[in-house]
């Protein structure tokens, strides 16, 4: 046991970083509409995401009724359907996880568990999600625009997304889906500037980066990446707004359309692919980094267990980070770019399935031996671990090269990706939501409803994308408003389209109890106090809960240990919160390594 | 502990679900049963990993919920078990990556007897050009696609006029013979894909890709598009059929050359075409 | 994709180095206490402002190393017919390399405490970078005039689209420096805040000003004849 100070807690010297001068809202408006507040941009951020996803459920259930039961929705059309899913694609993957984990739970996180007042640079916080606001009001006029909203196909892949035998191609659908993104992005930007400095310069004395909670480890790496993957996205839609509005050929071949010679030419579709997808990989870790997580901090908290291996999990999620950056092309196993690229990206792809498969076992290696509480969010916990897993390893068929070829543009990868970028993460969320609610609002959640929620939820999902892999194994592609019976199919896929249909609009009826319980808890709700959880961390410390603007009253918290002091042995409590001055017994605190052989 | 079971039944009812399931993969009608091997490998692997991550977590809620007076283990990390199961992890991913290359270098390494055959996508159907008697493809350019010339097809060069071409019909290839698909588009993303032969390749605008792969049984099979293009995309079929060597040329003989198809149209220009047809003979 | 790849590849070397530094390898469970006796490498000194444009600068360099990217990738391509370079782009470096001596004259200015040394040299610089924005505007002219339209070939349209980003930023900046300026202007003394303001001008002129070397470089057509020239000597 290192004590690493030889003072006393009573001359703790002062703090080398001055407090931070706060902007004092003067009015209503300035309290909870342009607030600067981090907390209140987090509820804003969190908000907006989860209303725009409602949306997007919504075009998810139009869409499978089409799959489910095809010819009997009259409404959707072709045209319909390739709307439907484009939009459903880019607002959950951009527009809601991006947005509710960096700018929901970042904002409303980082500070908190750093032991920060609020962000470094609160006014351009609240830029951020006004500009995030604007973003997705351009997105919903889409909807209303003539011609409607873009069907290019979330990926938005050019020639096809700027022409006119696409839905919006060339209407003002796809034009407002990039000025949309443009948005987002300068809007993300300013957003992610705050997370990551704050996390820099804005930890409270003692917390070393080896002290910050996974949460915050996951967050940060996220942010970095996506401050560094999300400009090609903006170089991509910049460059294909030009193609569209201003006749120039980036990415534009010579071509013919419906028999008539365009005035493109020599452009090429690959560049933007490779655009959008160095783009597009990292994207998928700045979904899943945020989750890993946060899924780390409910096992342990509701284990009462320290996370196993923490030095691994950071390392894994740094590791990830860089490697995620060097594998977008096996996206494009079959696009055309030359053929060796195939065994670079495929091994690439498979290196990066070690350092998350440690975090897997890692998770549960932290159930061992642990002191497990099934509360809700151990519940979503272990249904990420087993969606994600799921998800995971099918992305162990699609990465390595020559497996994927027959499997590509097929429903197996529609599945591969929901369970993976999808299911997981959303369970995170919901594990997260019931985790911290307690926090944001001081009330627990109805835990009945969350049961009821919790099952539904979890077994359903399961029930909806573990079957669509074998839909995809058939060999129907994806995007394919209906199938009907060719004759490679060893069984017609009728009734498990039907099945997959009716599980998605229960799943998705569900959520609307979810919905309900956090407006029903917020006045209903039993009293939460401020920890009732029990937990280490520095959130659960504040000294009222909801915390107020400000988060610490007088005192800026002072960090003493790390994040996972649980079940120490000869501690009376089974967990010491990181601010707790108390000083250590050597002998209540061994060096378990130590009492090993090496 | 209703989760446990949840846990349990996941793995089961995943396992029997697999077992059970009249939804697999189509016989395949080519050469590329490695990928299919390759394909059941990474089956097993990643099966035994997930039956064994979940039913190890199942047993750990089971053994370890929260009991009246239980407290946990206090166990930051041990090194050699974590090194170990990352070298086991190590392996089992070699093993899925190794065969996966090794048929993947096949995959892209065509052999010198096949024939090339083209594939000409538009919105939304299916074209084909086949080498004439000449065994070679004329040259195309997108730019000289118009109603008299579809494909677009360099009439000036002499190699593209004995070229068969086959305008929104069906395609037939020779049994047994190792063929290079010669993969265009004359405008948007397509993706030829023949569920039976596995191997798939997208066609880009302004680039020739392929693919090759070796027919190896007779019959019917349905042409799908695997990359969306626009409104159609879902009903841009089409068929290839396998023949065997004795009907393959018979079918042959009865498609129209480049030639023949532009000739009739360039009245009273029979003296130009005349002696290039001479000259591709 | 080389040239983010590239430029990646510095910006991980940064984060590995000052991982390294944070002690990374370190066991936090056996760690009790206070921090202030460990080594101080909990939070860097550097003002905090500082740090926000130093991230921020990284984000605007990958997003011009990204432009840089696809403007290689698309030269590959058979139609590639890049524009002649307007001789007035010369003259435009040289006043933005002026801009940038101007806010360096500033820094040093207001670290002695000159008010009207500070004041001058900002002015300065503002009416430099807007001096450049024009003649960059000049630039675009000459070149529509001799028919190098946007959508003639896409080099012109890189040319444009490039050379336009980056006077956006520029005007980003100014925005900034507009505000130092009025701050610098209502104050009668030089104060922390107003020299971090300054800082804060000639950094991020600084880096604009290296990021235009490099896109005039690659506009230029040098860059593409040295990679060309690198793979030769590779071969």
């Amino acid at each position: 046991m290192v004590d690493v100070t030889p003072q006393s807690d009573g001359t703790v010297p002062p703090a080398e970083v001055p407090d931070v001068e706060l902007y004092h809202p003067r009015s209503w408006w300035t309290t909870y509409v342009f607030s600067q507040d981090a907390k209140v941009i987090a509820i804003q951020y969190s908000g907006t995401a989860i209303a725009i996803g409602l949306v997007a459920l919504v075009l998810s259930w139009l869409m499978r009724l089409q799959l489910g039961f095809p010819g009997t929705f009259d409404f959707i059309t072709p045209e319909a359907y390739y709307q439907f899913i484009t939009m459903h694609g880019m607002i959950m993957v951009i527009y809601l996880l991006t947005a509710l984990f960096l700018g929901g739970f970042g904002n409303y996180l980082i500070p908190l568990m750093v032991g920060a007042r609020d962000m470094v640079f609160p006014y351009v916080n609240m830029l951020s999600y006004w500009i995030y606001l604007v973003a997705v009001l351009v997105l919903v006029v889409s909807f209303f625009a003539p011609g409607g909203p873009t069907g290019a196909g979330w990926t938005l892949y050019p020639p096809q997304a700027i022409l006119g035998g696409t839905p919006g191609g060339q209407s003002w659908g796809i034009i407002l889906m990039l000025v949309s993104l443009i948005l987002f992005i300068i809007g993300f930007t300013m957003g992610g500037l705050n997370y990551v400095v704050t996390v820099l310069q804005g930890r409270a004395r003692g917390m070393t980066l080896m002290r910050m909670p996974l949460t915050i480890w996951g967050i940060f790496t996220a942010t970095v990446m996506a401050l560094l993957a999300f400009p090609a996205l903006f170089v991509a839609c910049v460059m294909m707004l030009f193609d569209r509005v201003l006749g120039t050929s980036f990415f534009m071949p010579a071509l013919v359309e419906m028999g008539e010679q365009l005035s493109y030419g020599g452009g090429s579709p690959i560049l933007f692919q490779h655009l959008f997808w160095f783009f597009g990989h990292p994207e998928v870790y700045i979904v899943a980094l945020p989750a890993f997580g946060i899924v780390s901090d409910l096992i342990s908290t509701h284990a009462r267990k320290n996370i196993f291996g923490y030095r691994m999990m950071v390392w894994a999620i740094v590791i990830i980070g860089a490697l995620s950056f060097v594998v977008w092309a096996h996206h494009m196993y079959v696009s055309g770019m030359h053929p060796w690229f195939g065994f670079f990206f495929a091994t690439t792809t498979l290196i990066i399935a070690v350092p998350t498969a440690i975090k897997v076992y890692n998770w549960v290696l932290t159930l061992w031996r642990g002191d497990i509480h099934l509360t809700l969010p151990m519940l979503f916990a272990l249904a990420f671990i087993v969606t994600f897993v799921n998800g995971g390893l099918t992305g162990l068929f699609l990465g390595n090269v020559v497996v994927d070829v027959p499997l590509s543009d097929t429903m197996f990868v529609v599945a591969h990706f929901h369970m993976v970028m999808g299911v997981a993460p959303i369970m995170v969320i919901f594990g997260a939501i019931y985790h911290w609610y307690p926090k944001i609002t001081g009330k627990m959640l109805n835990e009945a409803m969350g049961q009821f929620h919790f099952w539904i939820t979890f077994l359903g999902a399961y029930a909806i994308f573990f079957p669509m892999h074998y839909v995809g194994l058939v060999g129907v592609p994806r995007r394919y408003p209906e199938i009907g019976e060719p004759a490679f199919m060893t069984a017609p896929v009728d009734n498990l389209n039907a099945f997959i249909t009716i599980a998605a609009l229960v799943v998705g009826f569900a959520q609307m109890v979810f919905l309900f319980n956090l407006f029903w808890s917020l006045r209903f709700g039993r009293d939460a106090g401020g920890n009732p959880w029990r937990a280490t961390t520095l959130e659960w410390q504040t000294p009222t809960t909801p915390p107020p603007h400000g988060n610490w009253g007088d005192k800026l918290p002072v960090v003493y240990r790390w994040a996972y002091d649980y079940s120490v042995p000869g501690a009376p409590e089974d967990f010491i919160a990181q601010n707790d001055p108390r000083p250590q017994h050597s002998a209540a605190h061994p060096d378990p390594s130590a009492a090993r052989p090496a | 502990m209703a989760i446990v079971l949840a846990l349990v039944l996941v793995v089961v009812g995943s396992i029997v679900f697999h077992m059970l399931s009249p939804w697999w993969w189509t016989p395949i009608a080519s050469n590329w049963s490695y990928i299919d091997h390759t394909l059941v490998i990474t089956f097993w692997i990643t099966g035994v990993v997930f039956a064994a991550v979940v039913l190890f977590m199942a047993y750990c809620v089971y053994r370890f919920r929260h009991k009246e007076g239980a407290k946990a283990a206090y166990e930051p990390e041990s090194k050699r078990l974590e090194t170990w199961l990352t070298v086991v992890t190590a392996v089992g991913v070699a093993a899925m990556l190794a065969p996966g290359l090794y048929v993947w270098g096949q995959f892209v390494t065509v052999p010198k007897d096949a024939t090339e055959v083209e594939v000409v996508a538009q919105q939304w159907q299916w074209n084909y050009r086949l080498p004439g008697e000449d065994g070679r493809l004329g040259k195309t350019d997108n730019r000289l696609v118009s109603f008299e010339n579809p494909l677009g097809i360099d009439p000036d060069d002499p190699a593209g006029q004995d070229d068969v071409v086959l305008e929104a019909a069906d395609l037939h290839l020779p049994i047994g013979k190792p063929v290079k698909m010669m993969l265009r588009s004359i405008d948007v993303l397509h993706d030829f894909y023949v569920p039976e032969f596995r191997a798939k390749m997208d066609m880009v605008p302004g680039m020739v890709t392929y693919f090759w792969f070796t027919p190896t049984k007779t019959g019917t099979f349905e042409v799908l598009c695997a990359e969306l293009c626009g409104v159609g995309h879902g009903f841009m079929r089409g068929y290839v059929m396998i023949d065997t060597e004795e009907n393959y040329p018979s079918w042959l003989e009865e498609q129209p050359t480049f030639a023949e198809l532009s000739a009739p149209r360039q009245v009273g220009s029979a003296e130009t075409v005349e002696p290039e047809g001479a000259g591709a003979q | 994709m080389s040239v983010i790849l590239v430029f990646l590849l510095v910006i991980f070397c940064v984060a590995g180095w000052w991982l390294a530094n944070q002690r990374i390898m370190s066991k936090p469970w056996l760690e009790g206490g206070v921090v202030g006796a460990l080594p101080d490498n909990d939070v860097t000194h550097m003002p905090t402002a500082k740090v926000g444009l130093g991230v921020l600068l990284a984000v605007i360099g990958g997003l011009f190393a990204l432009f840089a990217s696809a403007y290689f990738m698309r030269m590959e391509y058979a139609d590639w017919q890049a524009p002649p370079m307007p001789a007035v782009l010369w003259l435009n470096t040289g006043i933005l390399a002026l801009a940038s001596v101007a806010l360096h004259c500033a820094v040093v200015a207001a670290r002695g405490g000159r008010m009207d040394t500070t004041r001058l040299a900002l002015a300065a610089a503002a009416i430099a970078s807007l001096v450049f924005l024009a003649g960059q505007l000049v630039a675009w002219r000459e070149l529509a005039a001799e028919g190098h339209n946007l959508r003639v070939n896409a080099a012109n349209g890189f040319f444009y689209l490039i050379t336009g980003m980056h006077g956006l930023h520029i005007i980003g900046g100014l925005v900034g420096l507009g505000w130092t300026v009025r701050q610098v202007w209502r104050s009668q003394t030089i104060t922390a805040r107003l020299r971090l303001g300054v800082e804060l001008c000639a950094m991020y002129w600084h880096v604009l000003f290296v990021i235009w070397l490099g896109l005039f470089v690659l506009l230029a057509g040098w860059a593409s004849n040295l990679v060309a020239a690198c793979r030769q000597l590779l071969m």
